[in-house]
Formats: C-alpha cells, structure tokens, sequence
C-alpha cells in the first residue's frame, strides 16, 4: 500500500513538472509570436461561430432598435400609383385577367360558403381581402414553378387556369375530383397546374418546399418554388427548420408570409413580439422584403424581383405581404366572437385589392359600369352552372378508400377490401351506396 | 525510478482485478452473431460488417441513380457510425451532405426532395432523436399519395437511423421505435440482422415506390460480420426468413434479437429435446402474415421477442393477428418476451433485455402448458 502511495506521489510530482515546463515553452511561444504577428489578430474575434467586432461596451440589441421593415407598395389605398417608375406597367389583357381571376374567386367564395350553410358541402375557406397575394404573386411566376401552399391560396390556383368545375369537384368530393374524395374540401392539387395537394397540417409543407427546392436545383430546370403560409404558421417549428435549411443549403424557394392579422381568433399581437416574421429572415441568411399584399402591383414587382433571386443565385428570399382576413377563418368559425364587425367592415371597404385595382383600370379607360356589371353576371353564371354540375355527380367508387395507400395494394389492405366487400353486400341498406358509383 | 517510467507499469495499475463488475458487463454482449451465408452462385463476395454493407449499399445506390441524395447531421464526415465514409468525397458535396441539427427539418426536407423528383436518403442520428420528425413521418410522408389521389407522392424516400441496445446506451441511444410506426399504414419498416440482408433491403428500400424507415441496430454495426456479394442485388421485403425449421416452437423476432433466439433455439434442442423454427420478420409493415401463420399452425406454439418494451409493442399485433387466424391450432397462450414497461435503463441493462434466459424460459412453459 506504502509503494503503491509512493508510486502516485510520484507520478504525480513528474505530471506537475511535465506541465509546468510545456507551459513555459507555450508561453515563450505565445508571447513571440504576439511580437511578430500583425495587429489584425488583436483587432478581430476568430471565433468558428461569428467574426464580428469586438466590443467594451455592454449593450444588449433591444427588440424595439429600429422602426421595423417598411411596406414597400406601388398604389395609394385608393388605387392610384405614386411613384410611376414602380408600374410594371403591366398590358390591359394582364391586368384585366387579374381582375377578372380575383372576382371570380371572390363570386366562387361567396357561392361555395353559402353551400356549406345550407349543408350541400361540409366545409368551406373564403379568401376574401387576400385576392391581391394570391393573383399578384401567381402573375409574376412561371407556370412550371411549384406552389406548395397553406389552404387560403385558391387565387393561385385560379390565376393558372383550374376550372371551376375542379374546384367544385373536390368541395363535393365527387367522382370528378382528382384527388379521389379523400380530403375536405378546399384540399386542392393539380399536377398540370403545379400546386402541390393541400394538406391541413400547418407549416409541414414549408420543409418540403425547401426539399424540393434543392431537386429543382440539381436537376437545372430553371423553376423555383413558392412556399405560401401565414404569420400564424411561421411560429411552427417546421418554418424555423425551413429557414435554416433553405439558406445553409441554398435553395431556390420564395418563401411568401400571407400576414392577415389573425391566426383563426389569435391576433398577431398574441403570435409574435418582434417585427412580424420579416425580421427573421436575415437573421436566417435569408434576403427579406415586406410589401402591401393588398397592392397587386406591388406583389407582383417583389415576386418578379425574388424569382429572380432564387433562379440566378440559387438562395431563398421571403415576402411578407401584409393583408386583411376578411372572412372567418372557415365556415367553423364565427369571427365576431373575437374582433369588431366595425374591423371588419374597414377592411371590406378600404385600400381593398379588388377595388384599387378596378380604380387602376377605370383611370387606364379599361373598365367602366357597364363591364362591371356584365362580368359581375357572367361571374355569377358560370360559378352557380359549375356548382349545379358538381352537386349532381356522384362520389366515386367507395372501394377507393383502400387504394393509393402504397404504390400498389398489399395483401393485408386486401383482406380489409375483401372483408368490407362481402360486408357491404350484405348490409347495403345500412350504407349510402347508391351515392357512389357502382363498379362491378 | 526507471521502471516506473514505462506505459507498461501504468496500464498494470489501471486494470481492474479479473472479474471486477465494470470489467464484464461493459464487455460482455447478450446475444452470438450467427452469420448468414450465401451460395457460390451469388459470385464474388467481400468481408464486410454491418456499417461497411450499409455503406456499400449507399454507394451502390448513388452509382446507379443520378438523382439520390444522402444528407442528415455528420452524414459528410463519414457520420457517426461511419456508415457514409468516403461518400461525400466520391459523389460531391451537392449530393452527400451535412443538414442543420434539426430532425423535422430533415424528414420534411426529404419529402420535398422526393416530391421534386430526386430520390432522398434521409439519416436519423439514433432512432431515439426521431420523434421531432414525427408529424411529417406520420401525417405527411405516409399520406403523401393517398390523400392526393395518387397525383403526388414521395416515394423515392428512405429514412435510415440506428436502434436497439448497445450495451450502454441507455434511454435514448437504445431504443426501437418500431410499434410507433407501424400504426401508420402508408410507411414500410424494415430491420435487417446482419450485413448481407442489410445491403439487399437497404436497395430495396431506396428503389421502393414508399416512404420507407429502415432501423440498423447498431449493435451489429461492428460485430456482424460476414461474406457479402459484392454485387448490386435487392432482397424482397415483407417476406420473413425461416432461418432454422422446427416442429414444436415457432420463434419470431428481428433485428439484434435473431440472433439471440437462434442460440434459444440451440438451447431448446439440447436441454429439452424440443425443435424450434426459427423466424426473421424482416419487415415490420407490411408484416409477412402467411409465413408466420404457416409456422405456428405447425407447431402450435409462438414466442415473440422485442427489445421494445412489452405493451403495445409490435409483438401485440402479431399476438392478436395469430390468436385470430391460428385459434384453433394453439396448444398455448401467445408468448411475448420483451423489454419490461420502463424507459431503457442505463446500469439495468443487463436485466432488461429480452435475453436468451428469458427466452428459454418461456419456451418452457410453452412446452409444458
């Protein structure tokens, strides 16, 4: 035991002795080579993580250190440029297909509410007061860029050329739609016109667009991605990984902040403390705008601007476009539970996308009452004719429900089928089968 | 003086005693690997463990598909694991690359790589870390083309990350989160046992039409090892392996565990005279019902084991599914060896484990019901 002690002691007298003298070397080291280098390496931290200045003076960056990002706009609120070098200065068949995409949103919307009301569809979301993101934003994309979206993005849609009757299709869930009547209404897709299906989980498709951002860029196919989302979303841990991931490994994604005041009854007052989710994006390495997303113009000339961000330098930008939810948040929702109805009724009447741009048309002599109201008409016929198509078809084949759950059905699935067939057969009174198409 | 100079002299001081308590059960492992073989007519094969087959198998999936893409944390390196070694030099940092430490970030990333048409090999870390990517796992990627009508999908996807008990591993770098998973119909799990199955299911997985998870144990990583072909092959997945045939105990397991109830069914033969088929689910969904159907209508009797805890574990299903579809052929109640209803212990290991003592035991009482 005595050795052992005297063997530690000993041990550990060397180790002492053995430090001391290497820090002697390393300190002769150190202060050569502080005489010899230059006062750069003083001046500078050389932290891996950051090289910013140093510092003496203690200061913590507040919240409230700047006025917070302006609102770049194009028009007044009543419809009138103020600075006529931001005109895109747009042609009259663009412009009135702008105005004609939004109303017939805006008629879509109303009938298709008032068919959930009257319990003809389960459940609805209007777009009113965000007509002007949706159609400035799609105007200045290319066709083949792909749209993952939230749910408040129909006018996306609209602009490139989903008929009606697609629309209306997937609200009735009926043999016409595409995506098989699997999800509630306005749970949209469209391959051929590139906007990837809605799914109701907030903020999951902001990743993803980043994902596929990055095929986009490897394949070289000179298209971006948007990815549409509301201020509500943005507090979702998917749209910090989207941010992160977007801007480390540069990808070519606009992220589009739809920014409508409300998150269902949550205003933004009670979703963020900062500058709204514009502030984020540098902080993220992200190239940041905000902009009047009730000025179509304006929507259009910074989406043109970060597409072509995105497809020359292959990073991401993010727009937050500020804008008004007009509308409840769903036909679940009765919004005068949480907001004034005198709110409301300033939005429906004032600096309106729908309304500036009209007044922008009438002082270019391209509109006038008679065309108002002739289009008004024509809105309204070709909507309810699309609706009265819709609700006479039947659902699909019910034994859909089992297919597309993998690439092709395996045998546990196909038991299930099997079972639920015989099942059916024997039971049909109790099941609404004459509602579906019958296959044999 | 001198003497006690020399390395020697230190290293006999620091060695525990023979026998001490830290010397064995941090060396000790529960199960024998019991390497599979293959036939001449496979061709040219190659020493390989189960890290070096996953890496030949990620390598053989980047030559042959222009479009695929690995990416996770630490995936440039060579990774944690060293599963990815040499990768990224060979194949370039646009298609090997390191993600931001985020797990939903990099499940939903890989997701919309697939969506856009490439195909992504997603790491996971350690099984145990997979739960951030939960929601896009579960609500996203596996409903991807039901919920589309079949327009979108993202199939071209596969999620790898080690599991299991590691001997040290504890409650998050043990854990085999299989039975979570399996509850979602639209996704494929798949667990291999050792280095051959592992470059055949792991291709398959990549080449696969769905979102796929593959859990490598990664307690084989090191220790299996065997002869495996060096060339490009695919394994089925969703058809389990009779590994060892046997009239009296059907005896199912996967992963690490395989190899432990190969040596239960050793066991079995000399102790008790009793012969024991022994069963590699290989797939967890979609399970290969028929095959183990088949077995236990022969021999009346199955033992399921998992190193996931024991209720609701994925040996439940299995119980329920051949309880219904075997009644009348059962000589006695199902039997589940798993880990016991406790987060995975640190110092308990050794207790907690499914291990062939375990095993045994309840084949016992099969036997005698």
């Amino acid at each position: 035991m005595a050795a052992a002690a005297r063997i530690s002691w000993l041990t550990g007298k060397l180790a002492r002795k053995h430090l001391f003298s290497c820090l002697q070397t390393n300190s002769v080291k150190l202060i050569s080579s502080r005489a010899s280098s230059s006062a750069l390496v003083e001046e500078q931290p050389n932290f891996p993580g950051s090289r910013s200045k140093w510092t003496e003076k203690l200061d913590f960056v507040q919240p409230d250190l700047y006025d917070g990002i302006p609102v770049y706009r194009v028009m007044d609120r009543n419809g009138n440029v103020i600075d006529p070098a931001s005109d895109p200065k747009l042609d009259e068949e663009m412009v009135v297909k702008m105005y004609q995409r939004m109303t017939l949103l805006n008629t879509m919307d109303r009938i298709m509410y008032e068919s959930q009301r009257q319990g003809r569809i389960s459940f609805y979301m209007t777009n009113y007061g965000e007509e002007g993101t949706h159609i400035g934003s799609a105007a200045a994309l290319d066709d083949g860029d792909l749209v993952f979206g939230q749910y408040r993005e129909a006018g996306v849609l609209m602009w490139r050329g989903f008929p009606l009757d697609r629309f209306m299709n997937q609200c009735y869930g009926n043999e016409g739609d595409r995506g098989k009547g699997r999800q509630m209404p306005i749970h949209y897709g469209s391959t051929e016109h590139n906007f990837v299906t809605i799914s109701s989980p907030l903020a999951t498709q902001m990743p993803q667009a980043v994902g596929c951002a990055y095929a986009f860029k490897r394949a070289q196919n000179g298209n971006c991605v948007i990815c549409y989302f509301g201020e509500g979303t943005s507090s979702e841990g998917d749209a910090h990984a989207a941010f992160n991931f977007s801007a480390t490994l540069e990808c070519p994604v606009i992220f589009f902040c739809r920014n409508n005041g409300y998150a269902i009854s949550t205003p933004t007052s009670e979703q963020y403390r900062g500058d709204g989710v514009a502030a984020r994006g540098p902080a993220y390495g992200i190239a940041t705008i905000r902009v009047d997303g009730n000025d179509v113009f304006a929507v259009y000339n910074v989406t043109k601007a970060a597409r072509h961000i995105t497809i020359t330098e292959n990073r991401p930008v993010l727009i937050e476009a500020m804008t008004y939810r007009i509308g409840h948040h769903s036909t679940s929702d009765d919004s005068s539970a949480y907001r004034s109805v005198d709110e409301v009724r300033h939005w429906d009447s004032t600096q309106h996308p729908i309304a500036r741009l009209r007044a922008y048309m009438v002082t270019q002599g391209w509109w006038d009452e008679a065309k108002e109201k002739q289009w008004k008409d024509e809105c309204k016929r070709q909507v309810m004719q699309s609706f009265a198509r819709a609700e006479r078809r039947q659902k699909p084949s019910w034994r859909e429900m089992f297919t597309d759950v993998y690439d092709t059905m395996p045998s546990h699935i196909k038991e299930q089928y099997e079972y639920m067939l015989a099942h059916v057969e024997e039971y049909e009174d109790h099941y609404p089968v004459k509602n579906f198409v019958k296959e044999h | 003086m001198r003497q006690l100079l020399k390395a020697s002299v230190f290293k006999k001081l620091l060695r525990p005693t023979l026998g001490s308590p830290s010397l064995l059960s941090r060396h000790s492992s529960h199960f024998t690997f019991y390497p599979d073989t293959v036939p001449e007519s496979q061709g040219e094969t190659v020493r390989l463990n189960l890290f070096q087959s996953i890496n030949n198998a990620l390598d053989t999936a980047l030559a042959t598909d222009n479009s695929a893409l690995i990416f996770g944390e630490d995936v440039g390196f060579g990774g944690v694991f060293r599963c990815t070694i040499g990768l990224q030099d060979k194949y370039g940092k646009d298609r090997v690359f390191n993600t931001p430490l985020c797990e939903q970030g990099i499940a939903g990333f890989a997701i919309g790589v697939a969506v856009g048409g490439a195909t992504a090999i997603a790491e996971m870390q350690f099984a145990d870390y997979i739960f951030p990517a939960f929601d896009q796992i579960v609500n996203e990627a596996a409903k991807y083309r039901y919920r589309s009508g079949n327009l979108f999908d993202c199939g071209k996807l596969t999620f790898r990350a080690p599991c299991g008990a590691v001997g040290h591993g504890a409650l998050y770098h043990s854990q085999s989160p299989e039975a979570y998973f399996a509850h979602t119909p639209g996704l494929k799990i798949v667990v291999p046992r050792g280095p051959i199955k592992a470059k055949g299911l792991l291709l398959s997985c990549i080449r696969d039409q769905n979102p796929c998870i593959f859990l490598e144990p990664k307690v084989l990583y090191r220790s299996a090892v065997e002869m495996v072909p060096t060339r490009d092959y695919i394994m089925p997945l969703s058809s389990a392996d009779i590994l060892a045939e046997g009239d009296d105990v059907t005896l199912v397991g996967w992963g690490t565990q395989v190899h432990v109830l190969r040596e239960v069914a050793e066991l079995a033969q000399q102790q008790l005279n009793v012969t024991c088929e022994v069963i590699d689910l290989v797939t967890i969904l979609p399970w290969d019902q028929q095959t183990v159907f088949n077995s236990v209508k022969k021999t009346g009797r199955l033992l399921i084991a998992h190193e996931a805890p024991v209720t609701n574990g994925f040996g439940a299903e299995i119980a329920a599914a051949v309880q219904s579809e075997c009644f009348l052929h059962l000589e006695a109640p199902v039997e589940r060896v798993c880990g016991f209803d406790t987060p995975f212990p640190h110092i308990f290991e050794p207790f907690y484990l499914p291990d062939k003592w375990r095993c045994l035991s309840a084949v016992k009482k099969l036997i005698n019901y």
